[in-house]
């Protein structure tokens, strides 16, 4: 059982999501100074979301970049620093807004080692917000983790709650290649986003690295697996602890990266459950949970109990409106409602 | 021939400094030369651009070799240069592996990436050379790399190389603006050849000298006109010595003359009748070859000896290309991380 869902003493120290990343950045500039961070706001503000409060104070304003609104400009200058010898952790202040600036991302950062023949290496992170549920509506509420997890040349990490925030920070800062480390609003620990509390957990106080690669099984059972990330995680654990009350075992799997994919992780608790639910904040189409299920389908498909059933946002751009945004977004009733169209399924004819 | 250091204040180029100029002239000029010539094998009767030795896209750099040689002269392995699609005369200057760089050209395992980038991708890290195929993408890069040289106290600039087309793209703005608030040991270099593939700079570009741009971020600007290598050196000097000393970011546009065709199979329908031919009149290596008679006594004799030196220069790269194996196929998985 993964670390977050250990019982926590009364003693031990619980962090939010921002502060769990800042504390990892903090740590990581105290001891290389080549680490920087740039970006919008990330200096005074402390960042729109909090996760870089605190180091303007300790680093000063050199190693800690208020930037223009010129994300071309200093994405592009964090792959030129990152080539020459930097490691700066780059903020994009929304997903969306990698529109502006997505040619620096994945034609530059993710290729140059390519290109280069592995002689020139980018080790920047790139962290950018990510996900809905608060009313801001198509240009600020989106997930897009398969749009960098489709581009070959960088590693993608969403953290589901704080320990694993800090240590896949720490991870992300000392590897050798662009990181692009996705952090959902819903679970950063700022009260006006309306913080879901489960992601704000116990870390420890030194510097501790998350392998990527690794996903966490973050509830075990023996009837169904759920697949998740950042927020979907929150919602597939409260979806399991409703199905226990009917009877029902769900074993819920949090990737923890996109890229490395621990799929011998799925495709192991699968064989276990026969069942495979993939929930995901992402739209649905050529997406997080086509690939999981992809890969069991392609591995050996006669593990699978039934067929697999997917929750994900609908294929729209995201609505404004509550009514409208609420019934697009992934939410426990939908994965318990997966679970019933899963056991209707026909199970397999050779069975 | 090495390059002098220059000398604080001495803008005019010295003796050695206008051979080593030359010099690199020819081998830039050559290598182009014989690019031609190969890229063609197996590419007739029917030109099909992924046939022959030398496949997919080629953009040569004929004519543009004073803004490669003029502002390298004053740069040295460390200096970061970020070039365009029509990298070759400024990677010769810059000093880049030939042999390496010819390879990669010819898509062999000997090649500075083993074959993965190709001729609008060479990186030569131990001279600090990249370049890329999107325009105006070396912007940044270069931005970034002047920063982390100010914020390690190492030495170094930063030089973006572009054709006057990226200055219509965001990327050069913010990249200028990014570098001017930073107070930046950068330079970039606009490389005007007057086409943006077969658009002219006037139908592109709302300012005809896009100098007058550097004063919208409170920076020098300088515009070169004529394809002069001496004028080149000179204003180059005195942008890459004002960064040197903490003085911030310079921006230079170079008229200068793309004597072949955008790329490999450009039939050119855009130029008007005659403009290649009085292009070629005013050949820069003529010019500088004229020069050297006059400024240094350059005789017939010595002449031909520099130039054959450069051939011999550009052949063994070719050769060395030529002989090298293939990569094997599989290695097209290695080198996504590093």
């Amino acid at each position: 059982m993964n670390e977050q869902v250990r019982t926590v003493a009364a003693n031990e120290r619980r962090l939010t999501i921002a502060r769990a990343m800042a504390e990892a950045i903090a740590q990581e500039m105290r001891t290389d100074p080549s680490v920087f961070v740039m970006g919008e706001d990330i200096a005074k503000l402390g960042g729109v979301f909090g996760n870089t409060r605190g180091l303007l104070e300790e680093f000063g304003n050199e190693r800690v970049r208020d930037t223009p609104i010129s994300e071309t400009a200093f994405m592009g200058a964090a792959v030129g620093a990152a080539s020459d010898g930097m490691r700066p952790v780059v903020e994009l202040m929304f997903v969306d807004f990698f529109g502006v600036c997505f040619d620096a991302i994945y034609n530059s950062a993710a290729k140059n080692a390519y290109f280069s023949g592995g002689n020139v290496k980018v080790p920047m992170v790139l962290m950018t917000s990510t996900g809905g549920g608060y009313c801001d509506a198509g240009q600020h509420s989106q997930c897009l983790y398969a749009t960098f997890a489709h581009l070959p040349g960088m590693k993608v990490v969403t953290p589901s709650n704080a320990y694993d925030a800090k240590g896949l920070m720490t991870s992300a800062i000392r590897d050798n290649n662009p990181v692009i480390y996705m952090f959902h609003k819903g679970l950063q620990g700022m009260g006006w986003l309306g913080t879901e509390a489960g992601a704000t957990v116990h870390v420890p106080e030194e510097a501790y690295e998350i392998p990527f690669g690794k996903a966490a099984i973050v509830r075990e059972g023996s009837d169904v697996t759920i697949v998740s990330v950042g927020m979907g995680v929150h919602h597939s654990l409260k979806a399991a602890a409703k199905l226990a009350e009917e009877g029902v075992s769900a074993e819920v799997v949090d990737l923890r990266t996109l890229v490395p994919l621990d799929r011998d992780t799925v495709f192991n608790s699968v064989a276990k459950t026969g069942r495979l639910i993939v929930v995901d904040e992402d739209y649905k189409s050529y997406g997080v949970t086509g690939e999981i299920i992809a890969t069991i389908a392609e591995r050996d498909v006669s593990i699978l109990k039934a067929s697999p059933q997917r929750v994900a946002y609908p294929d729209i751009p995201i609505p404004f409106t509550r009514p409208m945004e609420q019934f697009a977004l992934p939410n426990p009733d939908k994965i318990i409602s997966a679970y019933h169209n899963l056991k209707r399924a026909r199970t397999w004819r050779w069975l | 021939m090495e390059k002098n250091s220059i000398q604080e204040g001495t803008l005019t180029p010295t003796k050695e400094q206008k051979f080593w100029m030359y010099r690199n002239m020819l081998v830039s000029r050559f290598l182009e030369e014989s690019i031609e010539q190969i890229y063609l094998e197996g590419k007739k009767p029917v030109f099909n651009m992924a046939a022959g030795p030398i496949p997919g896209e080629m953009h040569l750099s004929n004519g543009q070799e004073p803004c490669a040689v003029g502002v390298c002269a004053h740069l040295q392995p460390f200096d970061v240069v970020t070039a365009t699609h029509r990298p070759h005369h400024i990677a010769v200057a810059k000093g880049v592996n030939l042999n390496r760089m010819v390879a990669e050209i010819f898509g062999k395992a000997t090649g500075l990436s083993g074959g993965r980038g190709g001729h609008m991708h060479i990186f030569d890290a131990d001279v600090n050379f990249a370049c890329s195929g999107i325009v105006g993408q070396g912007m940044g890069p270069a931005v970034g790399a002047a920063l982390s040289r100010k914020m390690q106290g190492k030495e170094g600039v930063g030089v973006a190389f572009i054709g006057e087309g990226a200055v219509n793209q965001g990327a050069f703005h913010e990249a200028m603006n990014l570098a001017a608030v930073w107070k930046l040991p950068f330079i970039t270099i606009i490389e005007d050849n007057q086409w943006g593939i077969s658009v002219a700079k006037s139908e592109s570009t709302a300012v005809p000298d896009n100098s007058v741009r550097a004063q919208s971020y409170g920076i020098p600007g300088y515009q070169v006109r004529d394809n002069d290598t001496y004028e080149i050196f000179k204003v180059a000097g005195e942008a890459i010595e004002r960064a040197r000393k903490g003085g911030g970011p310079s921006l230079i546009e170079i008229e200068t003359y793309r004597l072949a065709g955008h790329f490999m199979g450009d039939a050119e329908g855009y130029r008007p009748p005659g403009e290649l031919d009085g292009l070629k009149a005013k050949d820069p290596i003529k010019v500088m070859r004229a020069r050297l008679g006059s400024e240094e006594g350059l005789s017939d004799e010595q002449n031909d000896q520099i130039v054959a030196q450069a051939r011999a220069t550009v052949e063994a790269a070719v050769n060395f290309a030529r002989e090298s194996a293939y990569p094997s196929p599989e290695e097209a998985l290695e080198k996504v991380f590093v």
